[in-house]
Protein backbone atom coordinates (compact mmCIF):
# COMPACT_ATOMS: atom_id res chain seq x y z
CA UNK A 1 0.00 0.00 0.00
CA UNK A 2 1.46 3.34 -0.94
CA UNK A 3 0.59 6.91 1.13
CA UNK A 4 -2.11 7.89 -1.72
CA UNK A 5 -4.01 4.23 -1.09
CA UNK A 6 -3.63 5.16 2.60
CA UNK A 7 -5.22 8.59 2.23
CA UNK A 8 -7.89 7.08 0.45
CA UNK A 9 -8.68 4.83 3.30
CA UNK A 10 -7.61 7.03 6.10
CA UNK A 11 -11.32 6.93 6.46
CA UNK A 12 -11.86 3.41 6.92
CA UNK A 13 -8.42 3.55 9.43
CA UNK A 14 -10.57 5.93 11.71
CA UNK A 15 -13.58 3.70 11.00
CA UNK A 16 -13.37 1.36 14.49
CA UNK A 17 -15.84 -1.08 13.08
CA UNK A 18 -12.96 -1.56 9.76
CA UNK A 19 -12.38 -5.39 8.55
CA UNK A 20 -9.29 -6.59 10.48
CA UNK A 21 -7.63 -7.54 7.54
CA UNK A 22 -7.79 -4.00 5.86
CA UNK A 23 -7.00 -2.54 9.30
CA UNK A 24 -3.59 -4.88 9.49
CA UNK A 25 -2.99 -3.55 5.75
CA UNK A 26 -3.23 0.07 6.93
CA UNK A 27 -1.27 -0.27 10.40
CA UNK A 28 1.42 -1.62 8.38
CA UNK A 29 2.01 1.07 6.26
CA UNK A 30 1.42 3.62 8.86
CA UNK A 31 3.91 1.75 10.79
CA UNK A 32 6.58 2.23 8.28
CA UNK A 33 5.49 5.72 7.48
CA UNK A 34 5.66 8.97 9.54
CA UNK A 35 3.58 10.96 7.53
CA UNK A 36 1.02 9.04 7.48
CA UNK A 37 0.68 8.66 10.60
CA UNK A 38 0.82 11.69 11.72
CA UNK A 39 -2.01 12.75 9.18
CA UNK A 40 -4.02 9.89 10.59
CA UNK A 41 -3.67 11.08 13.97
CA UNK A 42 -4.03 14.35 13.50
CA UNK A 43 -7.11 13.32 11.51
CA UNK A 44 -8.45 11.49 14.59
CA UNK A 45 -8.00 14.59 16.85
CA UNK A 46 -9.50 16.81 14.58
CA UNK A 47 -12.80 14.73 14.84
CA UNK A 48 -12.35 13.97 18.59
CA UNK A 49 -12.03 17.59 19.54
CA UNK A 50 -14.80 18.58 16.72
CA UNK A 51 -17.31 16.50 18.25
CA UNK A 52 -16.19 17.29 21.58
CA UNK A 53 -17.22 20.83 21.20
CA UNK A 54 -20.69 21.62 21.94
CA UNK A 55 -22.23 25.10 20.69
CA UNK A 56 -25.04 26.21 22.14
CA UNK A 57 -28.12 23.75 23.49
CA UNK A 58 -31.62 25.48 22.64
CA UNK A 59 -32.56 26.49 26.67
CA UNK A 60 -35.80 25.00 27.41
CA UNK A 61 -37.90 28.57 27.45
CA UNK A 62 -37.16 28.54 23.75
CA UNK A 63 -37.70 25.54 22.76
CA UNK A 64 -41.01 25.09 24.11
CA UNK A 65 -41.78 28.53 22.77
CA UNK A 66 -41.01 27.20 19.24
CA UNK A 67 -43.08 23.95 20.15
CA UNK A 68 -45.81 26.38 20.65
CA UNK A 69 -45.48 28.22 17.90
CA UNK A 70 -45.03 25.23 15.51
CA UNK A 71 -48.17 23.20 16.81
CA UNK A 72 -50.24 26.72 16.73
CA UNK A 73 -49.68 26.79 12.90
CA UNK A 74 -49.83 23.16 12.58
CA UNK A 75 -53.50 23.36 14.05
CA UNK A 76 -54.52 26.27 12.39
CA UNK A 77 -53.33 24.25 8.80
CA UNK A 78 -55.30 21.03 9.57
CA UNK A 79 -58.60 23.48 10.59
CA UNK A 80 -58.08 24.91 7.33
CA UNK A 81 -57.81 21.94 5.77
CA UNK A 82 -60.88 20.20 7.45
CA UNK A 83 -62.85 23.21 6.20
CA UNK A 84 -62.02 23.20 2.59
CA UNK A 85 -61.62 19.41 1.49
CA UNK A 86 -64.69 18.01 3.74
CA UNK A 87 -64.51 14.33 3.60
CA UNK A 88 -62.14 13.41 1.23
CA UNK A 89 -59.93 10.85 2.33
CA UNK A 90 -60.66 6.80 2.56
CA UNK B 1 -49.31 5.46 -6.37
CA UNK B 2 -48.54 2.57 -5.57
CA UNK B 3 -48.91 1.91 -2.05
CA UNK B 4 -45.49 0.33 0.24
CA UNK B 5 -45.39 -3.30 1.27
CA UNK B 6 -46.02 -3.23 4.67
CA UNK B 7 -42.58 -4.56 6.82
CA UNK B 8 -43.50 -7.16 9.66
CA UNK B 9 -44.69 -5.35 12.33
CA UNK B 10 -41.86 -6.22 14.38
CA UNK B 11 -39.67 -3.72 11.82
CA UNK B 12 -41.48 -0.85 12.01
CA UNK B 13 -39.50 2.00 13.56
CA UNK B 14 -42.14 3.70 16.43
CA UNK B 15 -42.19 6.53 14.69
CA UNK B 16 -43.82 5.09 11.78
CA UNK B 17 -47.15 4.84 14.06
CA UNK B 18 -46.69 8.30 15.32
CA UNK B 19 -46.64 9.92 11.39
CA UNK B 20 -50.00 7.59 11.32
CA UNK B 21 -51.41 9.05 13.78
CA UNK B 22 -50.56 12.38 12.41
CA UNK B 23 -52.13 11.47 9.05
CA UNK B 24 -54.97 10.44 10.74
CA UNK B 25 -55.44 14.20 12.46
CA UNK B 26 -53.50 13.67 15.90
CA UNK B 27 -51.82 16.88 16.49
CA UNK B 28 -49.95 15.31 20.07
CA UNK B 29 -48.32 12.77 17.77
CA UNK B 30 -46.61 15.13 16.02
CA UNK B 31 -45.64 17.16 19.12
CA UNK B 32 -44.26 14.17 20.40
CA UNK B 33 -42.18 13.89 17.45
CA UNK B 34 -41.13 17.41 17.66
CA UNK B 35 -40.35 16.95 21.22
CA UNK B 36 -38.29 13.65 20.41
CA UNK B 37 -36.19 15.49 17.54
CA UNK B 38 -36.20 19.41 17.66
CA UNK B 39 -32.76 19.17 20.35
CA UNK B 40 -30.71 17.53 17.01
CA UNK B 41 -32.35 19.46 14.44
CA UNK B 42 -31.39 22.49 16.31
CA UNK B 43 -27.42 21.18 16.83
CA UNK B 44 -27.26 20.05 12.93
CA UNK B 45 -28.86 23.37 11.81
CA UNK B 46 -26.37 25.38 13.96
CA UNK B 47 -23.37 23.62 12.62
CA UNK B 48 -24.75 24.29 9.27
CA UNK B 49 -25.50 27.99 9.68
CA UNK B 50 -22.96 28.39 12.05
CA UNK B 51 -25.64 30.96 13.78
CA UNK B 52 -27.44 30.28 16.41
CA UNK B 53 -30.89 32.75 15.67
CA UNK B 54 -30.64 30.77 11.78
CA UNK B 55 -30.78 27.28 14.06
CA UNK B 56 -33.78 28.45 15.90
CA UNK B 57 -35.63 29.56 12.59
CA UNK B 58 -34.35 26.30 11.02
CA UNK B 59 -36.20 24.29 13.98
CA UNK B 60 -39.60 26.09 13.34
CA UNK B 61 -39.23 26.19 9.79
CA UNK B 62 -38.30 22.63 9.74
CA UNK B 63 -41.05 20.85 11.54
CA UNK B 64 -43.96 22.96 9.67
CA UNK B 65 -42.50 22.44 6.73
CA UNK B 66 -42.49 18.29 7.65
CA UNK B 67 -46.18 18.83 8.97
CA UNK B 68 -47.23 19.80 5.21
CA UNK B 69 -45.44 17.38 3.59
CA UNK B 70 -46.44 14.72 5.40
CA UNK B 71 -47.55 12.60 2.76
CA UNK B 72 -44.45 12.69 0.99
CA UNK B 73 -43.01 10.78 3.76
CA UNK B 74 -43.18 7.28 2.42
CA UNK B 75 -42.26 5.09 5.14
CA UNK B 76 -39.00 3.40 3.67
CA UNK B 77 -36.35 5.57 5.14
CA UNK B 78 -36.34 6.78 8.92
CA UNK B 79 -38.44 9.10 9.91
CA UNK B 80 -35.48 11.29 11.40
CA UNK B 81 -33.62 10.82 7.94
CA UNK B 82 -36.08 12.31 6.66
CA UNK B 83 -36.64 15.09 8.67
CA UNK B 84 -32.55 15.91 8.79
CA UNK B 85 -33.09 16.21 4.97
CA UNK B 86 -35.50 18.99 5.14
CA UNK B 87 -33.52 20.78 8.06
CA UNK B 88 -30.53 20.49 6.03
CA UNK B 89 -32.36 22.15 3.16
CA UNK B 90 -33.43 24.60 5.23
CA UNK B 91 -30.24 25.43 6.58
CA UNK B 92 -28.65 25.83 3.44
CA UNK B 93 -31.55 28.49 2.43
CA UNK B 94 -30.76 30.47 5.59
CA UNK B 95 -27.06 30.66 4.53
CA UNK B 96 -28.30 31.58 1.01
CA UNK B 97 -30.68 34.93 2.56
CA UNK B 98 -28.08 36.20 4.88
CA UNK B 99 -25.43 36.01 2.27
CA UNK B 100 -27.97 37.33 -0.58
CA UNK B 101 -26.21 34.72 -2.61
CA UNK B 102 -27.79 32.34 -4.58
CA UNK B 103 -25.24 29.66 -4.87
CA UNK B 104 -24.99 28.15 -1.26
CA UNK B 105 -25.56 24.46 -1.79
CA UNK B 106 -24.07 21.18 -1.16
CA UNK B 107 -21.77 21.50 -4.13
CA UNK B 108 -20.55 24.93 -3.03
CA UNK B 109 -16.60 25.52 -3.54
CA UNK B 110 -16.80 21.52 -3.25
CA UNK B 111 -14.12 21.23 -6.31
CA UNK B 112 -11.44 23.42 -4.55
CA UNK B 113 -8.87 21.23 -3.53
CA UNK B 114 -7.50 23.25 -0.78
CA UNK B 115 -6.52 20.76 1.91
CA UNK B 116 -7.52 17.76 0.08
CA UNK B 117 -3.85 16.80 0.30
CA UNK B 118 -2.20 16.70 3.77
CA UNK B 119 0.59 19.16 3.22
CA UNK B 120 1.21 19.97 7.27
CA UNK B 121 3.44 16.37 8.49
CA UNK B 122 3.76 17.77 11.82
CA UNK B 123 2.73 16.07 14.72
CA UNK B 124 0.78 17.64 17.29
CA UNK B 125 0.89 18.13 21.07
CA UNK B 126 -0.18 15.60 23.20
CA UNK B 127 -3.50 16.86 24.36
CA UNK B 128 -4.11 19.92 21.99
CA UNK B 129 -6.97 20.94 23.62
CA UNK B 130 -5.38 21.75 26.36
CA UNK B 131 -3.01 24.20 24.83
CA UNK B 132 -6.03 26.86 24.75
CA UNK B 133 -8.73 27.41 27.37
CA UNK B 134 -11.75 26.08 26.81
CA UNK B 135 -13.29 29.24 25.11
CA UNK B 136 -10.56 29.87 23.33
CA UNK B 137 -10.69 26.70 21.62
CA UNK B 138 -14.19 26.85 20.58
CA UNK B 139 -13.57 30.25 19.30
CA UNK B 140 -10.50 28.55 17.07
CA UNK B 141 -12.30 25.81 16.13
CA UNK B 142 -15.23 28.30 14.91
CA UNK B 143 -13.56 30.29 12.99
CA UNK B 144 -12.07 27.53 11.17
CA UNK B 145 -15.37 25.56 10.48
CA UNK B 146 -16.79 28.46 9.03
CA UNK B 147 -14.30 28.67 6.70
CA UNK B 148 -15.45 25.21 5.12
CA UNK B 149 -18.36 25.47 2.57
CA UNK B 150 -21.12 24.42 4.10
CA UNK B 151 -21.42 21.45 2.13
CA UNK B 152 -18.52 20.01 4.26
CA UNK B 153 -20.17 21.55 7.60
CA UNK B 154 -23.52 19.37 6.64
CA UNK B 155 -21.70 16.07 6.46
CA UNK B 156 -19.42 16.74 9.16
CA UNK B 157 -22.41 17.76 11.46
CA UNK B 158 -24.15 14.52 10.15
CA UNK B 159 -21.28 12.01 10.65
CA UNK B 160 -19.36 13.35 13.38
CA UNK B 161 -21.42 15.55 15.43
CA UNK B 162 -24.78 13.77 14.98
CA UNK B 163 -23.56 10.22 14.64
CA UNK B 164 -25.56 9.46 11.32
CA UNK B 165 -24.41 6.22 9.90
CA UNK B 166 -22.80 7.07 6.36
CA UNK B 167 -25.82 5.86 4.70
CA UNK B 168 -28.40 7.75 6.43
CA UNK B 169 -26.08 10.94 6.01
CA UNK B 170 -26.35 10.05 2.15
CA UNK B 171 -29.86 9.89 2.38
CA UNK B 172 -30.44 13.12 4.22
CA UNK B 173 -27.93 14.76 1.76
CA UNK B 174 -29.50 13.11 -1.21
CA UNK B 175 -25.97 12.31 -2.19
CA UNK B 176 -24.08 8.69 -2.92
CA UNK B 177 -22.39 6.88 -0.22
CA UNK B 178 -19.19 7.25 -2.16
CA UNK B 179 -19.33 10.98 -2.40
CA UNK B 180 -20.16 11.40 1.66
CA UNK B 181 -17.17 9.45 2.14
CA UNK B 182 -14.58 11.61 -0.04
CA UNK B 183 -16.57 14.81 0.95
CA UNK B 184 -16.23 13.54 5.26
CA UNK B 185 -12.59 12.93 4.13
CA UNK B 186 -11.92 15.87 2.42
CA UNK B 187 -13.65 17.78 5.15
CA UNK B 188 -11.67 16.33 7.99
CA UNK B 189 -8.60 17.32 6.25
CA UNK B 190 -9.35 20.81 5.36
CA UNK B 191 -10.05 21.25 9.07
CA UNK B 192 -6.70 19.21 10.47
CA UNK B 193 -4.91 21.52 8.14
CA UNK B 194 -5.92 24.69 9.75
CA UNK B 195 -5.99 23.49 13.01
CA UNK B 196 -2.52 21.90 12.90
CA UNK B 197 -1.41 25.64 12.84
CA UNK B 198 -2.50 25.80 16.57
CA UNK B 199 -1.63 22.27 17.52
CA UNK B 200 1.13 21.79 16.25
CA UNK B 201 4.23 21.04 17.89
CA UNK B 202 7.34 23.53 17.96
CA UNK B 203 9.79 22.27 14.96
CA UNK B 204 12.12 19.82 16.50
CA UNK B 205 10.44 18.47 19.51
CA UNK B 206 8.65 14.99 19.11
CA UNK B 207 5.16 13.98 20.87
Amino acid sequence: MNCREFLERLEDYIDPQTATELRAELDTHAFGCSHCQVTFNTTRKTVEIYRNNELYELPQNLREKIQEAVMKKCSKMREANKDCSGSTSE
Amino acid sequence: METLVAPNADDLHPDVALVERVRSGDLSAFEQLMKQYDRQIFRIAQHITQSREDAEDVVQDTFLKAYTKLDQFQGNSKFYTWLVRIAVNESLMRLRKRRNHPTVSMDEDIQTEEGSVPRDFADWAPNPEQLYRQTELAEILRNNVEKLSPGFRAVFALRDVDGLSTEETAEALGLSIPAVKSRLLRARLQLRERLSRYFRLPSGEQA
